[in-house]
């Protein structure tokens, strides 16, 4: 009774926050039919958004990769001082507003910034255009790569790279073949989780973005842009598309976790029966 | 494919902490050595060192005449089994063995054939596609050790390579690794804490402490003259008894006479095992049974003398055909023990003992 209870309260709460929403996005979306949402994307300026937000994704996922890998690799394997405080340092764009994050970069690269006047006299322009918003992704979205590797990679140690090495692997052989494959599924984990919030990242790319429509706009500022101009169709159209990605990204994570079990429970199995068989 | 291995005053330090102290130790071509010793003794660092994955902080090491310290890791022709396997876990067995090959880059067909030789050594050729969470302790350890040998080492060494298996496996598996030490003749070197296990195989033992080695020879070299109070006590359990030496006697502090030894005046320490200890039924005897405890095959007594303790065992056969009860009077007799002076605990030597009559013709018996 009390289960089923609690049971149905989760439901409902679901499909009132959850399910409904992305509902309701969809058929705003397709509300005028499917010409109107096709040509609300074929827009020039949606179309710039989607492809400012695939470069961002593009330079912010990869710069992350290599620097996730970087650290759990100095993280798991070495005691150095101050490695506690990387540890820390690490989370610091999950605990801090992405306002803020974006705040710093102005402060850092903008007009009046620290490194402002240098930047003007040589002609870069980082805050207001791509490469500002570039860099505020990429800070926000810092720690989910190596979030998901350096559990894995602490937890799995150093034996098998010692191994390799008695073995007669060199550094590069070591990387290829033992390191990245041991840590690919959280490593895959992490790109996906990293993407898929470098694409929808709002708050400090809002900041750092000059909100330029056509020119400086990611697709989650281009629907604000729409909306605030009343274009509420095509507004919920180009919100679709980042509903669509979400959808995407949930896929592919379960996919992911489904493998992964898979994988795990064979070999469970298969230990167990073979086991019983085994004569030393 | 056999090789001499030399370490000269080897010293390595962690932090403060000398890990190794000034360690000499040369290893013949073709032997079987054990690496003895507690946790903390050093003995994973030095193997650690021969494999080149820890440099030592003085001393030199020479494998084949040549200074191991010219010599990257994979370039010193040393096969490597880990204490936990360390076997890649994302690669099959077949993948596992082929990996030194493989980054040596040997042709394929050549590959195939060397893992298959090795496969039919370790007896695992239907486990080929097998991924290592899918095998047992015993047979992981048998791919991990096909693995170093792979690519024909001049020299192999394992870390504690049956600590983490069950009993029967390991004895199983210990047979296994001396019949086929003896077929490759190759020059092996295995780190363990379980003194039985360093016995049962190795042709020399290397008994380890504190950085140190406490000692080295035979087996039975070792059994037979301890040199000091470690290596007896390291090798089994025995009754430590204060006692003093004058003119060559030894009475225990408790005032009972132990024997003779040949050291100079003055207080001691005598070591003496419980199955050294000889018990006897005797109305007249002055110690008493204050306790029996079975244990399979052998019986443990602890017997009492006013304030004087001493553990001995005995077969449970013995015990029975004895008459031995808690209560009884017994008298007691020595069959051998190590002394040493208190102050020198490394010069250990025999104790000499005068069994009672009717005891020595008893157990003759």
């Amino acid at each position: 009774m009390v289960r089923n209870g609690l049971i149905a309260t989760a439901l409902v709460f679901m499909a009132l926050f959850l399910v409904l929403p992305l509902l309701i996005v969809f058929t705003e979306a397709l509300s005028a039919g499917v010409d109107a949402y096709v040509s609300a994307i074929a827009n020039p300026n949606v179309l710039a958004a989607i492809w400012l937000t695939l470069l961002i994704a593009a330079i912010a996922v990869p710069a992350n990769l290599v620097f996730g890998l970087c650290a759990s690799w100095c993280i798991a394997r070495f005691r150095f001082p101050g490695r506690n405080l990387l540890i820390t340092l690490i989370d610091l764009p999950f605990s801090i507003s992405p306002v803020i994050a974006g705040m710093l970069q102005v402060l850092l690269f903008g007009l009046n910034g620290l490194f402002g006047p240098f930047l003007a006299a040589h002609n870069v322009q980082i805050i207001f255009a791509a490469p500002g918003m570039v860099l505020a992704t990429i800070f926000v979205t810092f720690p989910f790569v190596a979030r998901e590797v350096i559990p894995l990679a602490q937890e799995q140690g150093n034996d098998e790279e010692e191994a390799a090495v008695t073995l007669g692997a060199g550094f590069f052989q070591i990387f290829w073949r033992v390191s990245l494959p041991k840590i690919r599924w959280g490593l895959f984990y992490g790109v996906l989780l990293c993407n898929a919030r470098a694409m929808g990242e709002f708050g400090a790319v809002s900041v750092v973005s000059g909100k330029v429509f056509g020119s400086t706009d990611t697709l989650p500022l281009a629907v604000q842009s729409l909306y605030e101009s009343y274009e509420i169709q095509a507004a919920f159209a180009a919100a679709s598309l980042l509903a669509f990605l979400a959808l995407v990204t949930l896929t592919l994570k379960a996919a992911l976790e489904w493998w992964q079990r898979d994988e795990i429970y064979a070999a469970s199995t298969r230990l167990s029966s073979s086991s019983r068989k085994a004569a030393p | 494919m056999t090789t001499e291995i030399a370490m000269s005053h080897v010293t390595r330090s962690f932090g403060s902490h000398k890990v190794l102290d000034d360690v000499s130790l040369t290893v013949h071509p073709g032997e079987l050595l054990a690496l003895l010793g507690p946790s903390g003794s050093g003995k994973t660092t030095l193997l650690r060192l021969i494999a080149g994955l820890d440099q030592p902080d003085q001393g030199a090491i020479t494998i084949g005449k040549i200074d191991a310290a010219t010599r990257k890791p994979k370039e010193r022709g040393v096969g490597f089994v880990f204490q936990h396997y360390a076997l890649f876990r994302h690669m099959t067995v077949f993948e596992n063995i082929a990996f030194p090959l493989r980054v040596r880059k040997a042709a394929k067909a050549a590959v195939k054939a060397r893992v298959e030789e090795l496969l039919h050594l370790i007896q695992l050729e239907a486990l080929a596609a097998r991924y290592p969470s899918q095998l047992s302790g015993g047979q992981r350890q048998r791919v991990a050790l096909a693995r170093a040998l792979a690519s024909q080492p001049q020299l192999l060494l394992l870390d504690e390579p049956f600590g983490a298996l069950d009993a029967v496996v390991r004895r199983d598996l210990r047979r296994w690794l001396r019949h086929l030490h003896e077929q490759m003749n190759i020059t092996t070197i295995f780190v363990t804490h379980d003194q039985e296990e360093a016995f049962d195989l190795a042709d020399r033992v290397v008994i380890m402490n504190e950085g140190k080695i406490a000692q080295e020879g035979t087996p039975l070299d070792i059994y037979r003259a301890p040199e000091n109070m470690f290596v007896h006590e390291f090798l089994g359990e025995s009754n430590r008894i204060p006692c003093r030496v004058t003119s060559k006697l030894v009475y225990a502090d408790a005032g009972y006479k132990l024997g003779e030894a040949d050291l100079g005046d003055g207080p001691a320490i005598t070591l003496i095992r419980p199955h050294q200890i000889i018990v006897r039924p005797a109305r007249s005897g002055t110690w008493a049974v204050s306790r029996i405890a079975m244990m399979g095959a052998q019986a443990r007594l602890s017997l009492t003398q006013k304030d004087a303790t001493l553990e001995a065992t005995l077969t449970a056969d013995r015990l029975l055909k004895e008459g031995l009860e808690t209560g009884v009077s017994v008298q007691v007799g020595f069959t051998g023990g190590m002394v040493s002076l208190v102050p020198e605990p490394t010069n250990l030597v025999p104790l000499w003992t005068a069994l009672p009559l009717e005891v020595a013709s008893d157990s003759a018996a």
